[in-house]
């Protein structure tokens, strides 16, 4: 028995009885071509995902914990974090309810120029993160359309925190409804019929029904615009102004304090970012696996 | 919104409630948050007049960042689409310690802020760093030159392709690569005749979503280009530095020229997605 | 062109699960089998091992007097259907039909004419004339049935197998199909071999039935052998549908209670027995002997025929029978029944 058949008895493994047919022998490549395209995939990770990601907790950790704790607790850092935070706070609900509101329209209704909508929904991802942020300084900026007005009523939208919110929304405002839509569309529309006729009301129909469908999806959007949300740079670096202890985030820290040549410092507030970045995955791989097996087991009733 | 007129033609009818304000909801925000703004953008770099657009557009810097970020990302997405396409096959296909968690990896790059991957990378490739230091004494240059700008962006948009491709493969049936080993193909003609031309589209559509990806992209690149104007200066950079001398005229005419570019690449695959997508059908 | 195949004394397990044993069949040249059974009782594992995409723990396959173990898959020249035709959807029709011969080694490989010629030869052999350009999915599942059909031939297979031919087709184009492909083997007398859990199916198309239960051959035999002499009971009551009555053997009659129900017995076989009656052996008489009381508590209608449903003192289940004229008794009516052919098997 050849190296090559092992991923097959991996499947019979997992479904033991009866279903030989699953067994895939005749379409697996010999050993020496699986090792080979096995180290070809490591290596490009290793090169292009796993160094990176390395070389930040290491750059951080080389002046000593000092040092490190220095960089994250002096006071401009502080306030970056709590800045992040507070962005993220209000795009993410933001987005969530949007999200839900556009999954529901999308999903359950038919409706003319539905495509268009889903298109103009996804637009914010083909658009560059600097362009994001761009539109926002050329609408409400002092020299843009409405800064006038703005100016003489004392609105501060550019170089402060609404300019921050507005274009973190941007740049997250398709997460959300995404990943809904899809699950959403799967799911269809019988449950909620069924809840209707026997009286629910329309609130209670979709809290009670409609949400417990579909939460794990809406975990996963809201895990991935708060990642996104929190880590944005391009949006945010051209409305920020990059006031310190005001208008600066964590990215828009980082970047100064590597402008500065203050490398330890910046990889250390960075190492923050990677560590929020690999909670994100986690989460992520533990509600595919656990998501991936609910579907399974969906499919095979 | 007077979606309540619940019998007009433009929607089917339904039991269910909350068309009206769902819709509403979406399209305030829509508008508000995403389409407003952009016309803003359209309508400053058309003020701008004919001349001064040309002038503009035409620029020798504006061009070389243009070159820079659009084939840069057709080279990014070039070798993602190929080395992606190794990887879901391997991550599908072949049982090896630690698949789950290399799995999990993938998605790094869309977790990972984009500021923290251009300092790290730019650590790691340049001269004296980890990589950078293998190279320089054969006197090859990654970071602060264009194959600088490449490395951040085939790290941005490594996942796009992995992500689209697996699902096609982990539905691709044994059965259709038995059928061609009985009717006699070999391995290599049954993959590339029967297996591969089916995830072909999904191919494409990840070839795509990287690129647009990488075309607009600016915090990982910034880092470790050097932006030297004319050499390794991309676009996004552009746009900002206009902005900071406040030439928002500038900044909006580049901009829109990414955009439209950007638009009529994705509408064009699009269709011919559609046209695959008439012709193989689910079968 | 076509060759008998061997198989002998089969042996395949998968980890826990044993999914044959110990099976062995002759099959002849140009002879259409079918290979029944219920789900999971090896049949398509036999059929996968035939073609070569399984290899057998124990025992060996033969075509003709060639051991098949050392042989490719190319060389085996198996024309293979799959349940879920597994067409090629990125190509033509005419691509797919053409696939086996583009895929032959160039030294036998045909020139582009003869390829054309062949795939239009063998799309009229299928019925499907003029759709060479069309792609899989335009077409409906009875012509990519028959197109996957046209491809396993164009190879000029050895063998012809079938994985359930007709499992994902409506019934009325099942019907149809079967006739078809019953005509086409006369005209072409490929080696057939093909799988199928509808027992009707198997009966009607197969020169010969072999059954299979939980891996074990359980018969072969032409369908009038298997149908009115099953060996097991596992056979009788899954090849139809079977009235089961306790009895007990004294010589050659049976007797249910202290009844006589049955004579004639040739098997020397004394003992407490289960006889195994089809609805349709059993008929109503006037006459006492051998014949079994009851009265008629249903009447219904099974398709063409009418069946009553008779409750006999001492039997748990009522008796169906099947009314082969018009005269029907009334519900309540007491009635009496005789069995004319039975199986009896011995329950000790």
């Amino acid at each position: 028995m050849s190296e090559a058949t092992l991923p097959d008895r991996a499947t019979n493994l997992a479904a033991p009885a009866a279903r030989p047919r699953t067994a895939r022998r005749t379409g697996a490549e010999g050993p020496v071509v699986q090792l080979l395209l096995i180290t070809v995939s490591l290596a490009f990770l290793l090169l292009f995902l796993l160094l990176p990601l390395i070389s930040v907790f290491v750059e951080a950790g080389a002046r000593g914990w000092a040092a490190y704790r220095e960089a994250i607790t002096e006071p401009d850092a502080v306030a970056a974090i709590r800045l992040t935070l507070l962005v993220a706070a209000i795009a993410v609900p933001f987005n969530v309810v949007v999200g839900i509101a556009a999954a529901w329209a999308i999903a359950k209704f038919e409706f003319t120029g539905k495509n268009l909508l889903i298109s103009l929904i996804d637009l914010p991802f083909s658009v560059s993160p600097v362009i994001s942020g761009l539109v926002y300084v050329l609408l409400f900026g002092a020299q843009g359309y409405l800064g006038p007005f703005l100016k003489a009523n004392g609105i501060e939208i550019i170089f402060a925190l609404p300019g921050l919110i507005l274009a973190t929304i941007f740049v997250t405002f398709p997460f959300v409804a995404r990943e809904l839509i899809p699950h959403m569309q799967a799911l269809g529309s019988t449950d909620e019929e069924a809840a209707l006729t026997l009286g629910a009301s329309p609130w209670r129909v979709f809290f009670a029904i409609t949400l417990p469908n579909v939460k794990w999806s809406l975990f996963y959007g809201i895990l991935l615009c708060n990642a996104r949300a929190m880590g944005e740079f391009g949006a945010v670096a051209v409305v920020s102004g990059k006031i310190r202890g005001l208008t600066n985030t964590m990215p828009l820290h980082v970047e100064i304090l590597y402008n500065e040549y203050m490398g330890a410092a910046a990889f250390a507030v960075a190492s923050l970012l990677a560590g929020l970045a690999l909670v994100t995955l986690a989460l992520k791989s533990l509600l595919e696996w656990r998501y991936g097996d609910a579907i399974a087991a969906a499919r095979r009733h | 919104m007077a979606a309540s007129a619940a019998s007009s033609s433009w929607r089917q009818p339904s039991v269910l409630p909350g068309l009206g304000l769902s819709l509403g909801i979406t399209l305030t925000a829509l508008s508000l948050v995403v389409l407003i703004p952009l016309a803003a953008l359209f309508i400053k770099a058309a003020s701008a007049g004919p001349a001064e657009i040309w002038a503009i557009a035409t620029s020798p810097r504006t061009l070389a960042a243009l070159r820079l970020s659009f084939l840069g990302a057709l080279f990014a997405a070039s070798i993602n689409a190929v080395f992606g396409l190794i990887l879901a096959w391997v991550l599908v296909r072949y049982e090896f310690p630690g698949r789950r968690l290399v799995d999990a990896a993938v998605d790094l790059p869309f977790a990972l802020p984009t500021a923290v991957a251009g300092i790290a990378l730019a650590a790691i490739y340049a001269p004296n760093g980890w990589v950078g230091s293998l190279l320089a004494p054969y006197g090859i240059k990654i970071a602060y030159t264009p194959l600088g700008v490449m490395v951040a962006l085939i790290f941005i948009g490594l996942p796009f392709v992995v992500r689209m491709v697996q699902p096609v493969l982990e539905e691709s049936q044994g059965d259709i690569e038995e059928a061609a080993a009985l009717l006699g193909a070999s391995r290599l003609r049954t993959i590339f005749t029967v297996v591969l031309p089916p995830v072909m589209p999904a191919l494409l559509t990840g070839f795509v979503l990287a690129f647009a990806r990488a075309v607009g992209e600016y915090g990982s690149v910034i880092f470790i280009a050097g932006n030297v104007p004319m050499v390794s200066e991309i676009a996004p950079l552009l746009i900002v530095i206009k902005l900071e001398q406040f030439d928002y005229a500038g900044a909006a005419v580049i901009a829109t020229m990414m955009l439209l570019i950007s638009f009529a690449l994705i509408l064009l695959v699009n269709l011919i997605q559609a046209r695959t997508r008439r012709k193989l059908g689910d079968v | 062109m076509s060759v008998a195949v061997t198989i002998e004394a089969i042996d395949k397990r998968f980890l826990a699960f044993q999914a044959l044993r110990n099976v062995s069949l002759d099959i002849q040249p140009g002879e259409l089998v079918a290979l029944l059974g219920p789900s999971g009782s090896g049949k398509t594992t036999l059929l996968r091992l035939i073609a070569g995409l399984e290899q057998a723990d124990a025992g060996r396959v033969l075509f003709g007097d060639d051991d098949t173990r050392d042989l490719s898959l190319r060389d085996r020249r198996i024309g293979f259907v799959f349940q879920h035709y597994a067409l090629f959807k990125t190509m033509t029709v005419a691509e797919n039909i053409a696939f086996g011969l583009r895929s032959r080694p160039r030294a036998e490989r045909p020139d582009g004419a003869e390829i054309t010629r062949r795939v239009k030869a063998l799309l009229e052999l299928v019925q499907l004339p003029d759709l060479e350009r069309r792609y899989p999915s335009q077409l409906s599942g009875g012509q990519r049935q028959r197109v996957a059909l046209a491809r396993a031939l164009a190879i000029e297979p050895q063998v012809l197998l079938l994985d359930e031919p007709f499992g994902a087709l409506d019934a009325k184009i099942r019907k149809d199909l079967r006739a078809w492909l019953r005509d086409l083997h006369s005209r072409t007398g490929h080696t057939t071999v093909f799988v199928t859990h509808d027992q009707e199916e198997a009966l009607e198309l197969a020169d010969r039935v072999a059954i299979l239960h939980e891996g074990k051959l359980e018969q072969v035999g032409t369908p009038d052998d298997v149908y009115d002499h099953p060996a097991t009971p596992f056979v009788c009551e899954f090849l139809g549908e079977a009235n089961r009555l306790p009895v007990k053997i004294v010589g050659s009659q049976a007797f249910l209670g202290d009844r006589p129900v049955l004579g004639g017995l040739t098997q020397n076989q004394s003992g407490p027995a289960a006889l195994y009656v089809r609805p349709h052996h059993l008929k109503f008489v006037d006459e006492t002997p051998l014949s079994i009381p009851g009265v008629v508590e249903q009447l219904r209608r099974t398709g063409a025929l009418r069946r009553a449903e008779i409750a006999v003192a001492g039997l748990t289940k009522r008796l169906d029978l099947d009314l082969t004229s018009q005269v029907a008794p009334a519900i309540g009516e007491r009635v009496r029944v005789k069995i004319t052919h039975a199986t009896a098997f011995a329950t000790a």
